[in-house]
């Protein structure tokens, strides 16, 4: 590895790590999409920037796409309280059109300018260590570094002073209202970091890829945890992990940096997805089937202790009675067997005692309309589960 | 350039009579189509779909080695239709909102289609270049095929939608209820999301990835204002598509240098700006109109409330009083006196006035019963 390479992967941390924070709170507050508008609308800000400074690193180039990233939100934010349309319509108004005028503005003075619409949404990596910031001569390492650094510093330091307060609006905005914490602060506090965080790193890693370290991560962290430092810490462990394994990607494949990272949060999005305990799609589909089975367990232990009758406990009469699939039928009279709750003599089923308590007890709940309970007290009874 | 002579060269230049036509038929097709997903509440599913169309575009071309845009739109629909069964997936399966399900699948994707692009753009074949005209759109390069085809998918659009208006209507409206009324929903939702995908699609090579969104929201959300009516906003919606394409083409080939799609989006969101302001029933501009309405007629009986508090003391009821003692009240002005003269519920003789039996009758019934009359 030489000096560039770990540049560009230390650079690609730090922006995985930058994105991860605000991208956290964003994906909680069900506002994950408006990272994708700044991450448009900032285009106009951004050339007007260059027009002036003609550096795509210029503080008043990020001020001023900072600007416009909040802008966005507070026009989002108008059209929504007119009423006219929907949030979300809004957001999908908004955004193409401040880009468009953006595209428009490169388009007018494509002689004049050195900026290319490919660059703002894709941005190179690649060429990140060759700005290099240095002060009478001396090298102090990329420019890219030294401001994803900064604003990394930035939010962590907004991170711990304002935890509590972020914490506590994301999840009961009513009661940090009363408890005198502007929700209005904090919501545009909170986006302007989004956009500072869009804005320092579009040069890197292009405006696309922010909308992919802010969300992916968050995501993933949450199909996980449900607790926010947990949260938070794993969602900034996969930012950077495939901030640095989609660096090496790009190393074989030879090509975009800012692609391989994406590609790489999406694989790593897809085996938490699927994988997940409690929560990833087989654990879901799993525990579907063993709570249909389980239902119709005690469909059929309800039947048992409503007939008395012997021809309505034949075993070859539940099938056609209760109108299972063969299989079906099958599988949940092998549970019950399995469990003792029932027993069966000459072809004639019958409840045991465990069996009579274990319905008894289950249709109190359903009558008292606590069917939650039901759950708790599967634990106590089943010896196997569906 | 003025209009006579554009006309002209629309009918004389091919390229041009092309495009133009190439982008009032996208327009009209997705202003019908996004009508259903603005109503869906579904606005950002376009967003996602269209980023998600890239890699099948980039993996179309590298398996067949083409650059037919019906093959590469082809892979970009096969994308876009995974791209949008997984997002129901993330929002049905687990407990992650739609709006992290369409950003992940937007940014996801969008960033592999980016991967191959770019491994693409590394290959020794000459015949690469051009992909990337799928990312910002380039209306210049359709042919006359391109515009059948669109013609085609707009025609068989038209037909579905007519033959299954009630059931998306419907659907549309009162999910719930066209359960129970035994239609398949989910079958007919699959149908139109997929027709949706295909408008997408279809705009991909003209406006392109980013920019397509506002083709299918603009028209739908412009057309909103106007109407209450499904039938008349799907109408209204292909009309400001069709507009915004054909005007959009005429001021991107008046200038040089000036993309296509970027303009009509421009001219898009212009028509929503213009509807929100003056769109009678639910436009800014009226809304402000009734508002200032409202404030007066309350202004006037607050005038005639107190007048009657005055009147009430005395035994006839048109004693008259001088106009003075109104001086203090806050409602009170010329005007709305004038007004309550013109309505000839109060009777001025010099720098008095008095209230008519009819305008005592009013004021008692002020607060017990609505107007009958639209004040």
């Amino acid at each position: 590895m030489n000096s560039a390479q770990i540049e560009i992967q230390l650079i690609a941390s730090l922006v995985a790590i930058a994105c991860a924070i605000p991208g956290t709170f964003l994906v909680l507050r069900k506002m994950a999409m408006i990272s994708d508008a700044i991450s448009h609308s900032i285009l106009p800000g951004i050339v007007i920037g260059f027009f002036i400074t003609h550096n795509l690193n210029a503080p008043l180039l990020i001020i001023l796409a900072t600007l416009t990233g909040i802008i966005t939100v507070v026009l989002v934010e108008y059209i929504q309280k007119t009423g006219l349309v929907k949030e979300d319509t809004a957001i999908g108004l908004v955004f193409p059109a401040l880009f468009s005028i953006g595209v428009i503005m490169i388009a007018k003075n494509a002689n004049d300018i050195h900026l290319d619409v490919d660059a703002v949404l894709l941005g190179e990596l690649a060429f990140a260590p060759f700005d290099r910031f240095s002060i009478n001569g001396r090298d102090f390492g990329p420019k890219s570094l030294w401001i994803i650094g900064s604003i990394l510093l930035g939010i962590l330091i907004l991170l711990f002073a304002f935890f509590k307060e972020l914490k506590l609006s994301t999840f009961d905005k009513g009661l940090a209202a009363s408890l005198g914490f502007s929700p209005a602060i904090l919501h545009y506090g909170l986006m302007s970091v989004s956009s500072i965080t869009t804005v320092g790193a579009f040069d890197a890693v292009g405006a696309i890829l922010v909308v992919a370290l802010m969300i992916a991560p968050a995501a993933a962290a949450y199909l996980i945890t449900n607790d926010l430092k947990k949260m938070l810490l794993l969602a900034t462990g996969f930012g950077v992990l495939s901030a640095i394994s989609g660096y090496w990607l790009a190393h074989i494949l030879d090509a975009s940096i800012a692609g391989s990272i994406t590609t790489m949060l999406g694989l790593l999005f897809l085996v938490v997805y699927l994988f997940a305990p409690n929560r990833g799609v087989i654990a879901v589909i799993y525990r579907e089937k063993q709570q249909r089975t389980e239902v119709s367990l005690l469909t059929f232990l309800l039947h048992l202790k409503n007939h008395t009758e012997k021809n309505e406990r034949h075993v070859n009469h539940l099938q056609e009675h209760i109108n299972w699939q063969k299989v079906r039928a099958k599988n949940v009279l092998n549970l019950a067997l399995k469990n003792n709750m029932i027993f069966i003599e000459h072809d004639i089923v019958s409840l045991t005692k465990k069996g009579n308590e274990f319905s008894s007890k289950a249709i109190d709940y359903i009558i008292t309309n606590e069917d939650g309970q039901i759950e708790d007290m599967k634990d106590d009874f089943f010896l196997f589960r569906g | 350039m003025d209009i006579a002579s554009y006309l002209s060269l629309l009918y004389n230049d091919y390229t041009l009579r092309t495009i133009t036509l190439g982008t009032a038929i996208l327009g009209s097709v997705t202003g019908m189509l996004g009508s259903f997903a603005v109503l869906r509440k579904q606005s950002l599913l376009g967003d996602a779909i269209s980023h998600a169309a890239l890699p099948g575009i980039a993996i179309a071309f590298l398996i067949t080695g083409s650059k037919d845009s019906n093959i590469l739109l082809l892979g970009a629909l096969i994308s876009g239709l995974i791209g949008t069964f997984w997002i129901r997936g993330i929002i049905t399966k687990t407990h992650l909102k739609s709006d992290t399900a369409l950003g992940l699948i937007l940014s996801l994707f969008f960033g592999f289609g980016m991967l191959l692009l770019t491994f693409i753009q590394k290959q020794p074949n000459a015949n690469q270049a051009g992909l990337e005209k799928y990312l910002f759109g380039q209306a210049a390069t359709l042919v006359e095929a391109d515009i059948w085809l669109m013609a085609g998918i707009t025609g068989i659009c038209l037909f579905v939608l007519f033959l299954f208006w009630k059931e998306f209507k419907m659907l549309l409206f009162d999910s719930d209820y066209t359960k129970t009324l035994g239609f398949n929903t989910k079958a007919i939702d699959i149908l139109i999301t997929t027709f949706i995908v295909l408008a997408i699609v279809l705009g991909l090579q003209t406006v392109g990835v980013v920019l397509m969104s506002a083709m299918l929201l603009a028209p739908a959300a412009a057309a909103r204002q106007w109407t209450n009516s499904l039938g008349v906003m799907v109408f209204l919606a292909a009309l400001f598509g069709a507009f915004s394409g054909v005007l959009g083409t005429a001021i991107s080939a008046g200038y040089n240098n000036l993309s296509t799609g970027p303009v009509i989006v421009l001219v898009a969101a212009v028509i929503v700006v213009l509807s929100f302001v003056f769109s009678p029933n639910r436009g800014l501009l009226f809304k402000q109109i009734r508002l200032i309405k409202n404030r007066r007629d309350l202004q006037l009986h607050k005038t005639l409330a107190f007048m009657y508090r005055i009147a009430e003391t005395h035994d006839n009821i048109s004693h008259p009083h001088t106009i003075k003692i109104l001086n203090n009240f806050q409602g009170y002005t010329r005007g709305t006196l004038q007004k309550l003269v013109e309505k000839n519920y109060v009777v001025l003789h010099g720098n008095m006035w008095s209230l008519t039996s009819e305008g005592f009758k009013r004021a008692q019934n002020l607060y017990n019963q609505q107007s009958d009359r639209n004040e």
